[in-house]
């Protein structure tokens, strides 16, 4: 299961790559976006996926699947969401000032140099 | 604290206070304020003569850094003393000279004497520091105050070009003799130079003998303008004449000599330094001295000249060192090369201060130092014109003067090399006196030709700026002081003998003297027929003859390509380290973001890759994994083609719905990893984004607006499957090879008993980690201001407005 997990995220981490290597600027939010998905699913197959009860103490279980990486994992979820709708937001001003999405249009000014 | 030390240190404090001094009293000529200091300097340093002449030294510690070993040991001996009576000697004449040389009303005198005064404490802090630190101090502060005083007008571009140049080369120079000191300390572990003499077993028995050696020999070349680092002196004469009286003849070009003579006893027993040394030396004599007789320039005449000269005293510096070969002191022939060292390093700091002294009235009295505008002097300045003479027949080795004396001196000692039994230099070693005599007969050339052509011939007013006439007293007083010296020096060579040259040469090569004894120098001017009186003979028929027929054979300096001069290596070398770091800089910076993120992807990529197989870290273990169920298996093929459409969608829209595919499949895979709260947040979020996602939409342009459609890139892809493919085999290695056991238990035994909570991500995430919680909480009120921020601000607009 962990293998194939490892594959998924390597997969993803893939997509998100090429994504972010494009020159638009949405196309590179949604490689962050895929990034963050990969990077989640990873931190919990490397947490461990074998069987165990969900991680409430109602549940009586004998034994509980790892409830730190979930911990870690929804610390993530909420920070890379912060993160993504900031960037999103400086995406449309930024089309909406300089008029262009084309990250290979966005560049220093040559006279800056 | 010493007197000593106070003595080393009082040119700085003087400096602190010139500058008040020059606001104070206009009226007054600063350099007035100055000329006490050396002059009091060089009479409490004189008493030190009849100690250091018995053969004693003194040594007086001041702690500075003493946790490093680094201490600031003031340290008399006679090489010292020598070097300290030049500084303040010649410093004293200077400053008298550069107050009737500098203006009081044009120039800005306060920093030339402040700049001056640090060279003239950096100077004495070199040649009496025992510690090796505080001489690298004091020797990196000659190069500034010299690239300071180089600068002096700075407005020139010349003077700009000159003050870098020599800060390049000095500073390169000095930079390796740093790095040769550290590994004298790594060798012996102390930077005391007493200490290292002491331990010279250890310092040759070491494998880092020869880089320490060649480190420091690169110093001393620099700093003492020898071949081929020779190029900066000449520029360097851009500096006021007073300057490069001082610091370019007399003192500063003499610290590389210093070095070297103070170090002799630790590095002279090797063949790398006798032929390092002797070698480039004689090269330099010869280039020096070949080069000069090209100068138009008065002062580019005296610059290779000295550039010449400083090649002599290097050459014998490097001879000499043979004499520690022969244990044997009072048949010991190669000792003549010491003294004549020890006794040219005075002569050519008296006769070449006074010959700048000279030039330096010849081009105030008459606007130019051009010798085709000069000429028919002699009756104008009859002062200055003997002076010259006296200077330049010294230079060339004529008698009566001091010059002739330490001109057979040395070529005694080149022909002495013959003689010797080691190194093979029965077949080789007749190279060097022919080299040396050569050099002699060009010395003699360009020597004549500074003084004849400046002072006899045509007078030529109509080319001159100014009606010349004699110079003022005043600026007569120091080269009048000094000719006499190189008068008397030659007439009574014993006045230096016992005082000067023997402890200093004590000091140089200290192994060979017995316990209580002296070295004995007797300088005669009448060998007797011996080969160096023929070969001074030989000098001066055969300097006759080329300086009668200079019009005949002086074109094959214009034969020599300009392009192939050392001058245009440097520019060429300056200009292609420009040129390439620009280009270096061009290729990197390219300023598309996405070439720095193919850069960041493929490192990091290969770097993990390599790390992984060169450690044999990559391991698959499948003991310990869970069994794929069907519905993991489902969702992963459902993520899997979501991520694919998103990669392949044609229109932004698709793209976004793929992605919020992605996200709740990756919910789905939470709640089937029993992760509920993930689940749940993941669901809200993923909602959340993709409304986001869809707003930006509405304002944000079409993929397929632009005409030319998303181009398939074949690195790109080659990237991102590297990176893909390094995290997948790095999930495996790392899931398969588990060191610890997870620290969860705690968690699930305590969360009730210690935190009173059933859900334990809840509990852990407020009570046992709420920090990260704090934090995070922090980060999502900061992006929101951050968004709203942005919003509303709108200060460009409002300034166009």
């Amino acid at each position: 299961m962990e293998i194939l997990m490892s594959i998924v995220a390597g997969i993803l981490f893939t997509a998100a790559v090429y994504l972010m290597l494009s020159r638009s600027l949405l196309r590179i939010i949604i490689g962050t976006g895929l990034l963050s998905h990969g990077v989640h699913l990873l931190i919990l197959t490397m947490g461990g996926l074998k069987g165990g009860s969900v991680p409430l103490l109602g549940e009586k279980a004998s034994s509980y699947t790892d409830p730190l990486p979930q911990a870690l994992i929804l610390t993530a979820i909420v920070i890379s969401f912060g993160v993504t709708s900031f960037f999103l937001v400086l995406a449309y001003r930024a089309y909406q000032e300089l008029g262009t999405d084309d990250m290979d249009k966005l560049r220093g000014d040559e006279h800056d140099e | 604290m010493s007197w000593l030390h106070l003595v080393i240190l009082s040119p700085f404090l003087l400096a602190l206070f010139v500058p008040l001094l020059y606001r104070k009293f206009q009226r007054i000529h600063t350099g007035w304020f100055v000329l006490p200091l050396p002059l009091v300097l060089f009479i409490y340093f004189t008493q030190y003569i009849s100690g250091v002449s018995k053969g004693e030294t003194y040594l007086h510690s001041m702690k500075w850094i003493p946790s490093l070993g680094i201490n600031f040991d003031a340290y008399v001996d006679g090489l010292g003393l020598l070097f300290s009576l030049l500084i303040t000697g010649i410093g004293t004449l200077v400053i008298l000279y550069s107050i009737y040389y500098l203006s009081k009303t044009k120039e800005a005198l306060h920093s030339f004497y402040v700049y001056l005064l640090l060279f003239m404490g950096s100077m004495l802090g070199v040649v009496l520091s025992d510690n090796l630190m505080s001489l690298y101090s004091f020797w990196e502060l000659t190069s500034l105050s010299s690239f300071l005083l180089i600068g002096y007008w700075y407005k020139r571009e010349k003077s700009q070009y000159g003050a870098l140049k020599s800060m390049l080369i000095t500073v390169f120079g000095g930079l390796s003799l740093l790095a040769g000191i550290v590994l004298l300390y790594v060798m012996t572990g102390t930077f005391s130079i007493r200490e290292i003499i002491s331990n010279v077993d250890v310092v040759t028995s070491s494998h880092l003998f020869i880089p320490a050696l060649v480190l420091i020999l690169l110093g001393a070349f620099t700093k003492s303008a020898q071949f081929p680092f020779h190029i900066w002196l000449p520029d360097a004469m851009e500096a006021p004449t007073p300057v490069s009286a001082y610091l370019h003849s007399a003192t500063m070009v003499k610290a590389g000599i210093y070095l070297l003579a103070r170090l002799s006893p630790v590095f002279a027993i090797s063949a790398t330094w006798f032929f390092a040394i002797s070698i480039i030396g004689l090269i330099t004599l010869f280039w020096g001295s070949f080069s000069a007789v090209k100068q138009q320039d008065l002062k580019g005449i005296l610059a290779f000249s000295t550039i010449s000269q400083l090649g002599m005293i290097m050459s014998l510096i490097g001879v000499g060192s043979a004499a520690i070969h022969y244990d044997f002191l009072d048949d010991n022939i190669y000792l003549v090369a010491l003294t004549a060292a020890v006794f040219h390093l005075i002569n050519h700091a008296t006769f070449k201060g006074s010959l700048f002294m000279v030039v330096g009235i010849v081009d105030h009295e008459t606007g130019t130092r051009d010798i085709r505008k000069l000429g028919g002097l002699m009756s104008f300045m009859p002062v200055t014109f003997t002076i010259a003479i006296i200077g330049g027949f010294s230079m060339a080795g004529l008698p009566p003067f001091n010059g002739f004396l330490s001109k057979e001196m040395f070529f005694t000692g080149m022909v002495n090399v013959t003689k010797m039994d080691m190194y093979s230099m029965q077949t080789w070693g007749i190279l060097l006196p022919i080299i040396a005599w050569l050099g002699s007969i060009f010395t003699f050339v360009y020597s004549m030709i500074l003084v004849f052509k400046t002072f006899t011939g045509k007078y030529q007013p109509e080319k001159l700026e100014k009606k010349p006439h004699e110079a003022p007293v005043g600026m007569l007083i120091s080269p009048v002081i000094l000719a006499s010296l190189v008068v008397i020096f030659g007439f009574a060579p014993n006045l230096l003998e016992s005082t000067l040259i023997e402890p200093t040469m004590a000091s140089i090569a200290p192994s060979l003297l017995a316990e209580g004894k002296e070295y004995q120098v007797h300088i005669k001017f009448w060998h007797g027929f011996t080969p160096e009186l023929f070969m001074t003979l030989g000098v001066i028929i055969f300097g006759i003859l080329l300086f009668m027929t200079i019009q005949k054979w002086s074109k094959i300096y214009t034969r020599f390509p300009s392009s192939l001069t050392l001058n245009n290596g440097y520019n060429y070398g300056i200009k292609g380290m420009e040129k390439g770091s620009t280009r270096i800089m061009k290729t990197l910076m390219t300023g598309f973001i996405r070439d720095y993120l193919l850069i960041i992807f493929t490192f990091i990529g290969i770097l993990l890759l390599m790390t992984l197989f060169s450690q044999n870290a990559f391991a698959i273990d499948l003991k310990d994994t869970a069994s794929i169920g069907v519905y993991e298996a489902i969702l992963a093929v459902v993520m899997v083609a979501a991520t694919i459409t998103t990669l392949l969608a044609k229109s932004r829209l698709t793209a976004i719905i793929s992605l919020g595919v992605v996200g709740y499949t990756l919910s789905l895979f939470f709640v089937l990893f029993r992760a509920p709260d993930l689940a749940l947040t993941q669901l809200v979020i993923e909602t959340v984004s993709v409304s986001l996602f869809l707003l930006c939409f509405y304002y944000l342009p079409e993929f397929r607006k632009r005409k030319v459609r998303v181009k398939f890139q074949l690195p790109n892809l080659l990237v991102a499957l590297l990176v893909g493919t390094t995290v997948t085999l790095l999930g495996i290695s790392a899931n398969s090879t588990k060191l610890f056991e997870s620290i969860s238990h705690y968690f699930i035994e305590n969360s009730y008993e210690k935190a009173g909570g059933e859900n334990m991500v809840n509990v852990i995430l407020v009570d046992f980690r709420g920090f990260d919680t704090l934090f995070e909480i922090t980060v999502l009120c900061i992006a929101a201001l951050a968004i709203y921020g942005m919003i509303r601000l709108r200060l460009t607009k409002e300034e166009e407005e």
